[in-house]
Order: structure tokens, then sequence, then C-alpha cells
């Protein structure tokens, strides 16, 4: 038989015949293929600096709390306000199961600003909890001294400031033993933890860590708004040991049920939230983006698919003498057909190809003009190759076979 | 008695064309030998090409039985009567029919493409067949720098390229001078004493008198004298 690369070289001659026909032919592959490889990359690159993030807040730690990171349909916040309030004991007691390392109670809200003499910053975090909070955290004092147990015992007016803050408040002197007001309350400064850089766009050093005792003499825990009772209240944050992430929730599972009495036939009173139910959630935020994707995909290859069988049954009906003159010579129709077929594929890959280089064109040029870093992988690229060759492929399908089974005398008389 | 090729039965072949139908041949029985050099002759109209293309296996009759070596033509496969199409029979056309985007070289190669011979032994062979016919020195000529006469010896090396056991030619100087026809004539004198068959439609009796025998056709039938 013909070899592969003699069919394609046929093909080839064809295409400078027609260059432009050919090339607007491929437009609509062109296309299809450029905005999924560029939105691919855009998502890939999102989902690698999100998990790095993810991976930067802290190792595989488990948050008891009252509320799921992810909602499942619509939630009753009535019933989750109603649950039982974590306590610190709740931390001391999850400390001493085997597959724990530690767990500590951590307690935040908002505040509107904090002031030192002109200057100012704005809605900063205020934590309340124990000396292990920056270890168990990822934040190393960079700076001064960090909790102790005894600050938390004798619930001493002391804290310690993220970067962000100590930057902000604190542009030309030490914050050190420099004192500040929350609610009307002073606070000495003791230390200063290093920069952490931004979460999803929100600066991980804007934040206040006090004694949690301190904490709840700042912020008594009165029956709030519903809000307040879901969220406002205390998470325990639990270091399981290494490798023991399973067992660790279910020891905690067992033990939070007998702590809160309940009996088989109830449901928990509280979530176990852990970091991959963030990557869960986005994971589920970025699958929105991925049907839009397939959708645009869809579109412009049939549009794209539409072309290519029109100028393939084109190309037919031009050389139907040149098909009955083969065909008379003794080509068979399975000869025609991948003559026409070929053709059909490598005028959808030139499309993808193209496609493909300006989609990482456009992936790079987004990324050097926006935050957003893309990321183009090897399998994108087959990915372009793949579609476009089946689009290749499905609509040289109909044309090929209309050239195929041609009668030879009928296609000789053809003028 | 030379050996038989092939043999065709009571031919029939009907044209529809809307609601008129057309009988182009009324039941021809037609033998082909080894070595035959046999021309058609008959008025305009009468059938002369639609018989060939049947006998030639680019066509196929409404009714009758063709034999090609005993077995029946109605019996093959698309891809078999590609393979009868490529390799038993060569087919010379009035209008050359070659392909105006490549070189004499390669028109004459192309049964070979189909035949699936290797690139090499391709261009040797059509080289040397061009060689023979006396254009030697135009295989990269395209057909639109060439001659009517050239055209049609690039059409004849065509069909002579893959040994064929006959070689039909359906008017093959029609669009050609006398003189250069004469030539044309010449070549296909030569090659049935070189031992080849050849069958040749022609209206023109000073070229059907090349042949060894002469088939006359009239409205669809032969006529026996
Ligand atoms: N494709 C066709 N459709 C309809 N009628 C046809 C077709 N081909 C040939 N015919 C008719 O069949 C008859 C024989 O045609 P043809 O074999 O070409 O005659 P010749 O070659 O002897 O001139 C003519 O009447 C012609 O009009
Ligand atoms: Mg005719």
């Amino acid at each position: 038989m013909i070899s592969i690369f003699g069919k394609i070289t046929l093909s080839f001659q064809t295409f400078r015949t027609h260059k432009l026909r050919s090339f607007l032919t491929t437009l609509g592959i062109v296309i299809g293929v450029m905005t999924v490889i560029a939105i691919l990359s855009l998502i890939e690159g999102l989902n690698r600096s999100v998990a790095e993030q993810i991976q930067s807040l802290g190792s595989d730690l488990i948050y008891l709390q009252k509320f799921t990171w992810v909602s499942t349909g619509h939630r009753d916040l009535e019933k989750l306000a109603n649950r039982p309030d974590l306590i610190p004991d709740d931390a001391i007691a999850i400390t001493k199961l085997a597959s724990v390392e530690i767990a500590i109670p951590e307690i935040n809200r908002r505040l509107t600003n904090l002031k030192y003499r002109d200057n100012e910053v704005a809605s900063p975090t205020i934590t309340g909890s124990d000396e292990n909070f920056a270890w168990v955290n990822n934040h190393i004092v960079e700076s001064g001294r960090d909790l102790s147990r005894d600050d938390v015992l004798h619930r001493r007016a002391v804290g310690i400031i993220g970067s962000y803050i100590a930057s902000n408040l604190f542009p030309d002197e030490s914050p050190l033993g420099k004192d500040i007001y929350v609610n009307g309350h002073r606070v000495k400064i003791i230390g200063v933890f290093k920069e952490k850089g931004t979460f999803l766009g929100n600066s991980l050093d804007n934040f206040l860590l006090i004694p949690n005792t301190l904490y709840e003499k700042f912020f008594p825990r009165e029956r709030g708004s519903i809000f307040s009772r879901v969220y406002g209240g205390y998470s325990i944050d639990i270091k399981p040991r290494t490798g023991k992430v399973e067992q660790a929730i279910d020891e905690i599972r067992e033990l939070m049920r007998r702590r809160h009495g309940l009996t088989f036939d109830e449901d928990d009173d509280y979530e176990l939230n852990t970091q991959q139910v963030l990557l869960d959630l986005y994971q589920n935020l970025t699958n929105v983006g991925f049907i839009a994707i397939v959708a645009i995909a869809a579109i412009s290859l049939v549009v794209g698919g539409i072309g290519i069988m029109n100028i393939m049954l084109v190309s037919v009906a031009e050389r139907t003498r040149e098909i009955g003159i083969r065909k008379a010579v003794g080509a068979s129709n399975q000869n025609i057909l991948s003559q026409f077929l070929i053709e059909s594929v490598v005028l959808a890959l030139v499309g993808g190809i193209i496609g493909i280089l300006l989609g990482m064109l456009l992936a790079a040029l987004i990324s050097a003009v926006s935050p957003l870093k893309a990321a183009v992988s090897l399998w994108m690229i087959a990915l372009g190759f793949g579609f476009s060759a089946s689009v290749g492929i499905f609509f040289g399908i109909y044309p090929a076979r209309k050239a195929a089974t041609l009668n030879p005398i009928e296609a000789l008389r053809y003028e | 008695m030379p050996r038989r090729i092939c043999r065709a039965v009571n031919i029939k072949k009907m044209y529809y064309r809307g609601k008129m139908t057309v009988e182009a041949l009324r039941g021809v029985d037609f033998t082909i030998h080894a070595n035959d050099y046999l021309s058609i002759m008959g008025p305009s109209g009468s059938g002369k090409s639609t018989l060939v293309h049947i006998l030639s296996c680019l066509d196929t009759p409404t009714s009758g039985e063709y034999f090609l070596e005993d077995r029946q033509v109605s019996k093959y496969t698309d891809q078999e009567l590609a393979r009868v199409r490529n390799e038993f029979f060569g087919f010379v056309f009035q209008n050359f029919s070659l392909l105006p985007r490549l070189s004499a070289l390669d028109n004459v190669a192309m049964p070979l493409l189909y035949a699936g011979t290797k690139k090499n032994d391709r261009v040797v062979r059509a080289r040397e067949i061009l060689d023979k016919i006396g254009l030697g020195d135009r295989i990269n000529h395209r057909p639109n720098e060439m001659s009517g006469g050239e055209c049609q010896r690039v059409a004849i090396a065509r069909s002579l390229i893959n040994k064929p056991r006959v070689i039909f030619a359906d008017e093959p100087t029609g669009n050609l001078d006398s003189r250069t026809g004469a030539e044309i004539m010449e070549i296909f004198d030569r090659l049935v004493d070189e031992g080849n068959t050849v069958v040749m439609v022609t209206h023109d009796s000073n070229v059907a008198a090349h042949a060894k025998k002469i088939v006359k056709l009239k409205d669809g039938m032969i006529e026996y004298d």
C-alpha cells in the first residue's frame, strides 16, 4: 500500500493550491483549541498555586468545628447554632488520643481596625489560642518571643502580631514592647511573626495572636446572632501523628460523641474539617470551569468540523475527475477514502497545532499581565491534538465516503 | 487456439434518465483471446464506449454475465475490481485523462502506487516505459506542457506499466490530427507485435484497418456479416 508519508505529502499539495481557503476553514478549530489550551493552562496554574498555598497553611490539620466547610445543599443554621460549643477542654482530651500529636483551641474574629498613633490597619483578625498555636500552624516568631504557658494561665495582656500589622503600624520602629488597644483593652506586643504571604489574594499576616483566656475576657460569649453562635466559638486545631489522619478522625469522633453524650442513633453534633475538604471545594469550583471549557470546545469544534466537512465536499466535487482517473487505474475505495480522510485530518491537525501555539501564547500573555499563572502541560497538548484529529476524522468521513464510492465512469464524465 | 482471457455473454446495459430508459447495449457477446487486436466500430451512440467500459470493469452491466479467466465478475468485491483495473487491464481514453498537476513520470507511475510498488521501482519502471515510447526527455513535464500526441503517449505508457492482459483504447486518435494519430497507431501495432492484446474503439475505418479483426456495433448490438 501507499505509505502514510506519501499520502500526507499528497494532501499538502492540495493545501498549497487552496491556501486562504484552507486557513479560513481551520479557523474554527484554531479558536476552539486555542481557547481550551489557554483556559486549561490557567486552571492548571491556579490548581498548582492553590495546592501550594493550602499546603503552606499548615500541614494536614484537622479542624473540629460546629460547621462544615462545604455545605451540601441548604444548611440549617438554627440546628448548627444549637450544637454545643467546643471548649478548650476538648483540646486537652483530644491531645491524649494515641494518633493525635496535639490539639489546641483557637477562636477568631475580625476587628474593624487596629491603630497605633497615626497608623492604622483595616480588618485584622484577632486569634485567641495557646502557646502551641504558632508551631502547629507553621508560624515562626521572627523577633521577640512566642506565647508561653504562663501567658495563657495568667491571662497576660500580651500579643504577637503578623508581619503585615508590624510593617503597617510600626513602619519606622520596633513593635516590641509597644501597646495597642483592642476593644479598649491594652495589649503589649511581645513578638512578630515571620511573613507568610497571601492565600487566594488575602494576606496571611494581618492578624494578632493573644492568649485565648484573654480573648474570652475581651469578647465574653453572650448569646449573639445566629451567625456568631455558629461561627463565633472555638475551633479545635488537631495535628494528627504522621500518617495517622484516618485513625485520628475515628478516635476523635468516638471521643466527641462520648463527651457530648450522643446515643448511637443520634447524628454527630460537630464537624471534622480537613484541607482535603477545602481541596474538594476548590475542585468543585474548577469543575464549573471545566464544564465551560467543554461547552466552548464542543461549539467551536462543531463549527470547525462543519467548515472542514464543507471544504472537503468542495474538494471532492472539484476533484471528481481526478477520483475517476485514480479509480480507473486501480485505486480502491479504501485508497480514495484514506486519501481524503488523511487530508481532512491533516487540515484539522494544522488548525489544532496553530491553536495549541496560539493558546500557549495567550496563556503566557495572561500570565505576564495578570497575577494568574498559567501552566501548560503535555496532556493539554495531547488533548489539543486528539481533539482536532477526531474532528478531522468525524467530519471528514462523510465527504471521504462520498468520494470513495463514486462510480469511475460517472466520475470521469463529470465536468 | 490462443488462450481465452475474458468472455462476455448476453450483456445488456440500460441507462435510466427520469422516465426515459436508454438501452445502450442489447445483448452483446464478446470474447477476447491473448494477442487479439480487435477494433470495435460503429456510429456515434451505438454503445462502443459502454461496451469497453464494461469489458474493462470500469462499469457494470445491467444484465448478462462477464467472465474473467472463467470467474464471474459480478461476484467480485470492490477491492477485487480495483485490482482487476490495476493489474489486469489498461485503459487509454480519448481525452487522455491525465492528472494535470502530476508530471509525465508521476502520471505513468500512478498505477504502480496502487499496486503497492516501492517508490524507487516505480520511478525506474515509469522511466523505462517513457523511454521506450519516445518521451525520455519529457518525464518532468506536466500535461499542459506537452502536445496532444505526447499526452496520449503518456496515457499509453500509463496503461502499459502494470503489464496488463488487455489494453483498451476508446477512440485514442479521436482528439489528434491524422499524422499524430498515425504515430499513435504505430505504437499499438508494435505493442501487438510484442505479444500484447489490444481492443480499440474507433469510428474511423483507416484506424480500424490496423486491427486483425473488426467488430461492428449498431444500436447496442453486434452486426455479424
Ligand atoms: N451515463 C449515461 N446516461 C444516460 N445515457 C447514456 C449514458 N452513457 C451513455 N448513454 C447513452 O447510451 C448510448 C450509448 O452510448 P456510448 O456507449 O457512449 O456510445 P458510443 O461510444 O458508441 O458513442 C447513447 O445513446 C448514449 O446517449
Ligand atoms: Mg464513445
